[in-house]
C-alpha cells in the first residue's frame, strides 16, 4: 500500500518536473527558466527523499540538505547576475 | 689501434689543431703546418706496396659497438692501396698547389685545412674499411666535407646552391646505398665484405638480390657523378680550385667507382649487374663528352670530361665482370677491361689533377675562365701551356701520354665485349664500341678547345681582369710533377703495372681467377684498336675545325629539358606541392582538426570492430527497467536537445546544468550518495563559472546567432554516439573475469577501519590515484590564478 502511494507522488513529481522542464526550455524570458529551475531543484529534493524512502537507507539525506542550499544559491547567483550583470563584484585591476 | 687505424684517423685528430695554427701562427701560411702529414701517409702507404705486391692484404680490427658486432677493421688490399695512395699523393699537391693558390689574408684559411682534412680522413676511411657500416659513415663524411668545401665561399650565392645540391644527390644516394648495405647484411649475416665473397652464390641466388645491388648501385652513381646524377658535378665547380682538382677529379667521384670495383668479387657474376654498369657508365661517357663540348667555362668543361671520364671507368668496371663469363679466362688470359679500369683510374687522377690546377692558374692569374675572353696566352705562359697540353692530350688519348695506353686498352676491352658469347652481347654488345668511339671523338674536341682556344689565337689582353703573366713556381710544382708521371707512365709503365695494377686488378676479380703478369705495352702493331685511335684524331680535327659551323646543333635542345632544369623545377615543385599539401589540412580551425579526430575515432574503432568481430548484443545479465529511471533518462534527453538546439546560449548553459543535475538524480537512483553529492556541487559551481564566461563574451561577436547546420558535423556527432554506444553495449555484452568489489566490501571495515568503502577506496586502498587528483586540482587553480593575475602585455602595447 505504502509503497504504491510512493510511486504514485514519485509520478506525480516527475510530471511536475517535466512541466517545468517545458518552461524551463520554452522561457519565455530568463527569469522564467531560472524560477523553474529553482523549482526543479525543490522537486529533486523530493525525489531523492521518496526513493531514499523506498531505497530504505538514510545515506541520501546530506544529499537533500545539499540540493537545498545549491538551489537557494544558485537562484540567488542567477538572480544577481540578471540584476546586476556580476555575481561577485570586484574590481580586479585592484 | 695499430697504426694503420692511427694512419687513417690522423687527418680528423690533426683536423682539431688547424684552427690553432690559423689563429695562432698567422703570419706562416696554416697550408705549410697542413702539409707534412699526407707526404708522411703517402709514404706509409707505399711501404705496404711490398706485401700487396705478393698478393698479401693486412688486415687490422678494432672493435667499435661490440653489442652490434660492427668493428672498425681496415684492410689493405691492392684495390685501397692504389686508391690510398691516389687520396695522400695528390692530397700533398693539392695542399702544396693551394698554399700558393689561396691568400693568407684574405680567406678562412682555418677552415678551408680543417674542411679538407676532414675530408681526406674520410676518403682513407672509405677506401680502407671492411665493414660496411664503418664505410658507410665514412662515406657520408666525405658528402659532408664535400658540401662545406664547395660552399666555401659561402657569401656567393652559386656556391650554396652547389653545395646544396651536391649534399641533396649525394645523400640521397648515401641513404639507399645504406639501404643495400643492410639488405646485404641481412642476406650474409656478416658485415665484412671480405666475409661476404665467400656467399656469393647464396647472395645470387637470393630474392632481394636486385634491390640490394640496384641501391648500392644508386650509392655509386651518386656518387661518381654518372648519368642521371652527374647534374651535382658541373655545379660543384664553385668551389675553390684545389679542391675541384682534388675532390672532384681525383678522389671523392672515384669512390663510386671503387665501390664496384670493391663489390665486383660479389655481384659481378650477375648479368644484370654487367648490363646496368657497363650501359650506364657508357651512356655517361657519350652524354658527358657531348656536354663538355659546348661549355666555355675552363672548369664546366673540365666537370663535363670528368662526369665522362668517370663513365667510361664505369662501364669498363662493367664490361670486366661481363668478361668473367669468358671462356678463355680459365687459360690464364687477364680481363683487359678490369685492368684497363684501373689503369686509366690512375692516369685520370693525374692528368685531371693537373688540368684542374691549369684552369687554376689561368684564372688566378687572368682573372677568368671564361675561354670566350682567353686566348694567346701560349708566350704568356709557357709553363702552364706545357702542362695543359701534356694533360689535355693524355686525356684526348694521344702518344706519348698515359691516357693513349689506357684508351687502347679501352677500346680492346669494349671490342672484346662484342665476342662475347653471354647475356645476348652479341646483339646489343655491338653497341658499346660504337658509342666509345664517338665518345672519345668527343673527348677529342673539347681536349683540342680547351687548349686551343685557351693558349693560341689573339691575345685580347682588353678582356682580361688582371695583366696576365706566368704564375709563381710554387704554384707550377704540383701540376708539373702529375704532368711529369703522365710522360713517365707512358715510358714505363711497368713501373706501376706490377706494383700498382697486378694487385688492384687481383683484388677486383674473383679470388678463383688468378691475374697473370700485366704488360702494357705502348705498341701492339695494326690492329682494330690503332685504326680506331687513328679514326677518332681524324674526325676529331675535322669536327674541331668545323666547330663553328656545327654550333647551333646544341642550340635544337631546348634549355628547358635539361637535367638541371628539371632538377631546378622538381625541387620548387616538391617544395610548394608540399606546402599546398600542408596548407590544405592544417586549415589552423580547431572545428577541422577535430574532425579528423573524430572521424579517425569512428573508422579506426569501427574497422577493429568488424574486422574483429566485436559486436555482440546480449540481454542475458540485464537487470530489469524500473518506471523512474525511464522517466529521468527522458528528463535528460529533453535537457540535451534543448542545449544542442537552443538559440540563446544561457539557454544552453542551463539546459545543461539541468543535464548535470539529473545525473546526480541517477546517483541517487543507482546508491551512490558520494557521488551524488559531489555532482551537485561540482555541477552548481560549473555553471556559476559558464555564466561567468559567458557574461564576459566581447560586445562585437556577443550578437547571437543560430547554430549552422552543418551535415558532416551532424554525420560525425551520430558517428561517435552510435559508436561508443555499441561499444559500451558490446563491452557489457561479453564481460569476463570477476568484479574485484568483493574484496573491498569484505576488508574496507576489517582493515582500513571504515564503513563508508567509496571514501575507503579512495583515500585507503587507491590514495595514489587521490593525491594526483588533488596535484590535478592544485594546478588547475594555479594556472587559473596565474592566467588572471600575470598579464603579459600584448604586441603593441608598451
Amino acid at each position: 500500500m505504502l509503497q504504491t502511494i510512493f510511486i504514485v507522488s514519485l509520478g506525480i513529481i516527475a510530471i511536475s518536473s517535466l512541466f517545468l522542464i517545458y518552461r524551463l526550455t520554452k522561457g519565455p524570458s530568463i527569469p522564467d527558466r531560472a524560477v523553474a529551475l529553482d523549482a526543479i531543484g525543490i522537486n529533486l529534493i523530493g525525489i531523492t527523499a521518496i526513493i531514499s524512502v523506498v531505497l530504505k537507507t538514510k545515506a541520501f539525506v546530506d544529499v537533500i540538505l545539499l540540493i537545498g542550499i545549491l538551489a537557494f544559491i544558485g537562484t540567488v547567483a542567477i538572480a544577481k547576475f540578471l540584476e546586476k550583470g556580476e555575481i561577485i563584484e570586484n574590481d580586479r585591476n585592484k | 689501434m695499430s697504426l694503420l687505424h692511427w694512419a687513417i684517423l690522423s687527418p680528423f685528430i690533426f683536423a682539431l689543431f688547424v684552427p690553432l695554427f690559423f689563429k695562432y701562427l698567422k703570419n706562416i701560411h696554416t697550408g705549410w703546418f697542413v702539409l707534412p702529414l699526407p707526404i708522411l701517409l703517402f709514404f706509409y702507404f707505399i711501404s705496404f706496396i711490398q706485401e700487396t705486391m705478393h698478393g698479401e692484404t693486412i688486415k687490422e680490427s678494432v672493435a667499435w659497438i661490440r653489442s652490434l658486432n660492427i668493428s672498425f677493421t681496415a684492410h689493405v688490399d691492392g684495390l685501397s692501396l692504389l686508391f690510398a695512395l691516389l687520396i695522400t699523393g695528390i692530397g700533398t699537391l693539392v695542399i702544396l698547389y693551394s698554399i700558393f693558390y689561396l691568400n693568407k689574408q684574405k680567406e678562412q684559411l682555418g677552415s678551408f685545412y680543417l674542411f679538407l682534412m676532414l675530408f681526406m680522413g674520410a676518403m682513407l676511411g672509405v677506401v680502407l674499411s671492411d665493414n660496411i657500416i664503418v664505410l658507410y659513415t665514412f662515406w657520408e663524411l666525405t658528402s659532408l666535407s664535400s658540401f662545406l668545401l664547395i660552399g666555401y665561399w659561402n657569401n656567393r650565392e652559386k656556391s650554396r646552391y652547389g653545395a646544396q645540391k651536391s649534399l641533396l644527390i649525394t645523400v640521397f644516394g648515401g641513404l639507399s646505398m645504406l639501404g643495400g648495405f643492410i639488405l646485404l647484411y641481412l642476406i650474409t649475416g656478416t658485415f665484412s665484405i671480405q666475409e661476404m665473397m665467400n656467399q656469393t652464390n647464396q647472395i645470387l641466388n637470393h630474392e632481394l638480390f636486385i634491390p640490394t645491388m640496384i641501391l648500392i648501385l644508386l650509392g655509386a652513381f651518386t656518387k661518381s657523378a654518372q648519368f642521371p646524377f652527374y647534374i651535382w658535378l658541373p655545379d660543384a665547380m664553385e668551389a675553390p680550385t684545389p679542391i675541384s682538382a682534388y675532390l672532384h677529379s681525383a678522389t671523392m667521384v672515384k669512390a663510386g667507382l671503387y665501390l664496384v670495383a670493391r663489390l665486383s668479387p660479389i655481384f659481378a657474376f650477375s648479368s644484370t649487374w654487367f648490363w646496368i654498369v657497363s650501359s650506364v657508365g657508357i651512356f655517361t661517357l657519350l652524354w658527358g663528352s657531348i656536354n663538355a663540348v659546348k661549355q666555355t667555362d675552363l672548369k664546366a668543361i673540365l666537370a663535363f670530361s670528368t662526369v665522362s671520364q668517370l663513365g667510361m671507368i664505369m662501364s669498363l668496371l662493367g664490361v670486366g665482370a661481363a668478361s668473367l663469363h669468358l671462356e678463355s679466362l680459365s687459360d690464364g688470359i687477364y680481363p683487359v677491361a678490369t685492368t684497363a679500369a684501373i689503369f686509366h683510374l690512375f692516369n685520370h687522377a693525374t692528368f685531371k689533377g693537373s688540368l684542374f690546377m691549369v684552369a687554376g692558374i689561368v684564372d688566378h692569374e687572368t682573372g677568368t675562365r671564361d675561354i670566350r675572353r682567353l686566348g694567346g696566352l701560349m708566350t704568356v705562359m709557357p709553363i702552364t701551356f706545357t702542362i695543359a697540353v701534356i694533360g689535355s692530350f693524355s686525356m684526348a688519348g694521344l702518344p706519348p701520354f698515359n691516357g693513349f695506353l689506357s684508351k687502347e686498352m679501352f677500346f680492346t676491352g669494349m671490342v672484346e665485349l662484342t665476342h662475347m658469347d653471354f647475356s645476348n652481347v652479341q646483339t646489343w654488345g655491338i653497341l658499346f664500341p660504337i658509342i666509345a668511339w664517338i665518345g672519345s671523338i668527343f673527348t677529342f674536341v673539347y681536349c683540342m678547345i680547351f687548349v686551343f682556344k685557351t693558349f693560341t689565337g689573339p691575345y685580347k689582353p682588353d678582356q682580361l681582369k688582371k695583366q696576365a703573366h706566368e704564375a709563381p713556381i710554387g704554384m707550377l710544382i704540383s701540376p708539373i710533377i702529375l704532368a711529369s708521371f703522365v710522360v713517365i707512365v707512358f715510358f714505363y709503365p711497368d713501373l706501376i703495372s706490377h706494383t700498382i695494377l697486378e694487385p688492384t686488378v687481383a683484388a677486383i676479380l674473383p679470388a678463383q681467377y688468378i691475374v697473370e703478369e700485366i704488360h702494357i705495352k705502348p705498341w701492339h702493331g695494326f690492329n682494330i684498336e690503332l685504326f680506331m685511335t687513328i679514326g677518332v684524331v681524324i674526325s676529331g680535327v675535322l669536327l674541331y675545325k668545323l666547330w663553328p659551323k656545327w654550333q647551333a646543333i646544341y642550340n635544337i635542345m631546348p634549355n628547358k629539358l635539361t637535367l638541371n632544369k628539371g632538377y631546378d623545377h622538381a625541387l620548387a615543385s616538391l617544395e610548394k606541392n608540399s606546402s599546398n599539401l600542408t596548407k590544405l589540412y592544417m586549415t589552423g580551425f580547431i572545428r577541422d582538426y577535430l574532425i579528423y579526430i573524430f572521424s579517425f575515432f569512428i573508422l579506426i574503432l569501427g574497422a577493429t570492430m568488424v574486422i574483429k568481430d566485436g559486436f555482440v548484443f546480449n540481454t542475458e545479465n540485464i537487470t530489469s527497467i524500473r518506471l523512474y529511471e525511464v522517466i529521468l533518462a527522458l528528463v535528460m534527453v529533453a535537457g540535451t536537445i534543448t542545449t544542442v538546439l537552443s538559440r540563446s546560449r544561457l539557454t544552453a548553459i542551463i539546459a545543461l546544468s539541468s543535464v548535470g543535475y539529473s545525473l546526480s538524480l541517477f546517483f541517487v537512483l543507482f546508491r551512490a550518495p558520494d557521488l551524488a553529492l559531489t555532482q551537485l556541487i561540482i555541477e552548481t559551481v560549473s555553471v556559476a563559472l559558464f555564466l561567468l564566461a559567458f557574461y564576459h563574451l566581447p560586445e562585437l561577436t556577443k550578437h547571437e546567432r543560430k547554430l549552422h547546420f552543418r551535415f558532416v558535423h551532424i554525420l560525425i556527432s551520430f558517428g561517435v554516439g552510435i559508436m561508443v554506444t555499441l561499444i559500451a553495449i558490446s563491452a557489457n555484452s561479453q564481460r569476463v573475469g570477476q568484479s574485484i568489489s568483493k574484496y573491498y566490501e569484505d576488508f574496507s571495515y576489517k582493515l582500513a577501519g571504515g564503513k563508508n568503502m567509496v571514501n575507503v577506496i579512495l583515500v585507503d586502498f587507491r590514495g595514489f590515484d587521490t593525491l594526483f587528483e588533488i596535484t590535478v586540482l592544485g594546478i588547475a587553480s594555479l594556472a587559473i590564478y596565474s592566467m588572471i593575475k600575470l598579464k603579459v602585455a600584448k604586441e603593441g602595447e608598451s
